[in-house]
């Protein structure tokens, strides 16, 4: 069963009386919530995700809660909660979808160890994987977006779940968080994709989701090998410039771009240095998304020419 | 009832608990908030079960290890450390709790997590421990003037010391509860059978009888019950561990009289014996039975723990768990401080968590690392 078979009383039911099981890629979430604005993003957002039943293991069981109090009534809140406490400070009601998203990041950010994780977007083309670590504000999320619907598969716009065995990578393909201007540079670059409702005035500034394309949510169980580490850098204005970047400095940086790194120990830095001995390391500016599609491509080619 | 799965998986000591994998999302959520995952993790481990344990619940246990294994790393690290930053100080350093297990290799240690290293000093050393320590890369970060008081005139600590590279805590004690409390030791008779840990000198931990009373009293003055558990099952492996030493359990009688702490080795063995299945050897139990208090005292603790000292998971909460937890938390704090400080203290504390200095995350994610 996928979310779009249930009726949308049948969703909100089980939203807000039992749980709602959904498996997403490696991990299986129990969503609770009462607010409908979450079954609302959830119908149109997850309407192909697998639905689990009741039997199933539940890694991650998240609740978005009304605030309590006269919170109920006024100044209304969404609160996360996981196992019982709160890990964030409540929001606005009207962020309770953002913050499902967000919350779901956070339960698997850390508190996963078989897997090395990175905070990265990651997407594939012919089996070959780019990871794409980036801060925030660097472009990453419009970039990968970007790529993802001019033939490149999403894998992760934000958690690149990598083997602790090989360098492959495991797909945790959820809709991307796209941010400000560049919500609508995407509803233009893909007129066609479909978009969350927009929050405005999160703590990331106006907020809406993606809808990962459904040949790619068909692929999730599907791995890459690591084969590019690529640093993007949105310049505005700037001509597309690949620099490549020494392996020694991008292991140090994917270090500081993982969440588990630390955790992992020596086997955390074994499995880095593998990967950065299985990529090709870039530095990446770019000011225009045509200009980063074209250089894309242009690896691409340029591999399987080598191969 | 709605079930404990997790203590009951160590009462059922010997035979695999029959968890449904619905179950198991539950009791991997009742460890993580009672922080025994890996304690979960390990006893799954060394009991042989962790094979049959379906994939999805077994990596989270797999993982708890590394975490734990990790941790602990880093706590022998930290040790490490405080032992250069203190020597020369001239009177034993005492590792307490947690660092004590894991540096004296006892059975608690395994699998066990940290949130801070608890050392104590002699209280005549204490600022000169602070000193050193302040030599040595941590400080205080208590700016509000009350809490400093708090700390300084009516605990048993001093307050938290943060490192400033690398984020750890030291909690610093010149004994093991309030000067103010009803249960009031004197550190100075913790010191005199203090223990050498090997391989460091200058540092040392409690004896076993002195571990034992100060998990106990520490487990009923901390009044936040989020780690009870965690303590329970702490006191009940000291005890497996040092139980089987000839005459530890009579020792231990003698020694809580001594010291005043006959109440809370009364409730703590009350709990062990219902949860785990534990108690004293035939011979001491109607003594052990006299430790405790009258009988209504006695049954309204038994009631109150009973349930403040299940998992604070959902999963686990009754309708008057939440009373009792606050009962007990009032209760702490009066045996830690007479009245006439107590009210007005926790009118204080009241009013600083309603407006607190320092706010909670904001909903964004950054790695750590």
């Amino acid at each position: 069963m996928i979310v779009a078979d249930l009726t949308p009383d049948a969703l909100r039911d089980r939203l807000s009386n039992g749980g709602l099981l959904l498996k997403i890629g490696p991990f299986s979430f129990e969503l609770i919530s009462p607010l409908p604005q979450v079954a609302e993003a959830l119908m149109c957002l997850y309407a192909d995700y697998p639905v689990l039943d009741d039997s199933q293991f539940v890694d991650y069981s998240i609740t978005i809660a009304r605030g309590a109090g006269w919170r109920r009534w006024f100044r209304r809140q969404a609160i996360f909660k996981f196992d019982g406490f709160e890990p964030f400070v409540p929001l606005p009601e009207n962020h309770a979808f953002p913050l499902l998203e967000w919350a779901m990041n956070w339960c698997v950010s850390m508190h996963t160890y078989h897997y090395l994780l990175l905070h990265s977007a990651v997407i594939e083309r012919e089996g070959c994987a780019v990871i794409m670590p980036a801060p925030p504000g660097s472009g990453k999320s419009t970039l990968c977006a970007g790529l993802v619907n001019r033939g490149w598969r999403l894998l992760s716009d934000e958690l690149a779940l990598v083997s602790l065995n090989d360098v492959s990578i495991t797909p945790f393909g959820r809709p991307i968080s796209l941010k400000n201007q560049s919500i609508d540079i995407m509803r233009r670059y893909v007129p066609q994709a479909v978009f969350s409702q927009v929050v405005h005035d999160t703590s990331k500034g106006t907020v809406s989701h993606m809808k990962v394309r459904p040949e790619h949510l068909a692929r999730i169980a599907e791995t890459a090998q690591a084969r590019w580490v690529i640093f993007p850098k949105y310049v505005a204005g700037a001509a597309p410039r690949l620099t490549e970047r020494s392996r020694a400095d991008s292991l140090l940086e994917l270090g500081r771009n993982s969440f588990n790194y630390l955790i992992l120990g020596k086997q955390g830095f074994d499995v880095l240095a593998n990967l950065v001995e299985a990529c090709d390391c870039y530095d990446f500016e770019y000011g225009q998304l045509d200009d980063a599609v074209a250089m894309f491509e242009k690896l691409v080619t340029r591999r399987f020419c080598e191969a | 009832m709605k079930p404990d799965l997790l203590s009951s998986v160590w009462s059922t000591s010997n035979t695999r608990p029959a968890l449904a994998l619905r179950q198991w999302g539950a009791l991997l959520g009742q460890a993580r908030q009672a922080t025994l995952l890996p304690r979960l993790a390990h006893l799954y481990a060394d009991r042989g079960w962790l094979e049959q344990v379906p994939d999805g619940p077994r990596q989270h246990l797999e993982g708890a290890i590394r975490l734990a294994d990790r941790q602990q790393h880093e706590v022998r690290w930290e040790v490490d450390c405080i032992a250069r930053a203190l020597r020369g100080l001239n009177t034993p350093v005492v590792l307490l709790k947690g660092a004590a297990y894991v540096m004296g290799e006892q059975a608690p240690a395994r699998g066990r997590l940290f949130s801070d290293i608890d050392i104590m000093v002699d209280q005549a050393h204490i600022l000169s421990a602070e000193a050193r320590l302040l030599g040595g890369g941590w400080i205080c970060e208590e700016r509000d003037e009350y809490n400093q008081r708090y700390y300084r005139e009516w605990m048993h600590e001093i307050p938290p010391l943060r490192h400033v590279q690398r984020d750890t805590f030291i909690d610093l004690h010149h004994t093991i509860a309030p000067p103010t409390s009803r249960f009031r030791v004197d550190g100075r008779k913790l010191l005199e059978r203090v223990v050498p840990v090997r391989g460091y000198p200058g540092l040392f931990v409690l004896a076993p009888v002195d571990m034992v009373l100060h998990s106990a009293v520490h487990l009923f003055q901390e009044g936040e019950f989020g780690h009870g558990l965690r303590d329970l099952l702490d006191l009940n492996d000291l005890l497996l561990h040092f139980g089987a030493r000839p005459g530890f359990w009579d020792e231990l009688v003698e020694r809580a009289v001594e010291l005043g702490l006959q109440v809370p080795l009364f409730h703590a063995l009350l709990h062990i014996h219902r949860l785990f299945g534990m108690s004293a050897p035939q011979h001491l139990r109607a003594r052990v039975d006299r430790l405790g208090p009258g009988p209504m005292a006695r049954w309204l603790m038994s009631w109150g723990l009973g349930l403040a000292l299940r998992p604070m998971h959902p999963s686990c909460d009754t309708p008057l768990t939440g009373l009792a937890r606050w009962l007990l938390y009032v209760r702490s704090h009066m045996l830690r401080m007479p009245l006439h400080l107590v009210i007005p203290h926790l009118l204080r504390k009241a009013w600083m968590r309603r407006f607190p200095n320092v706010p909670k995350d904001e909903a964004v994610l950054h790695p750590k690392a």
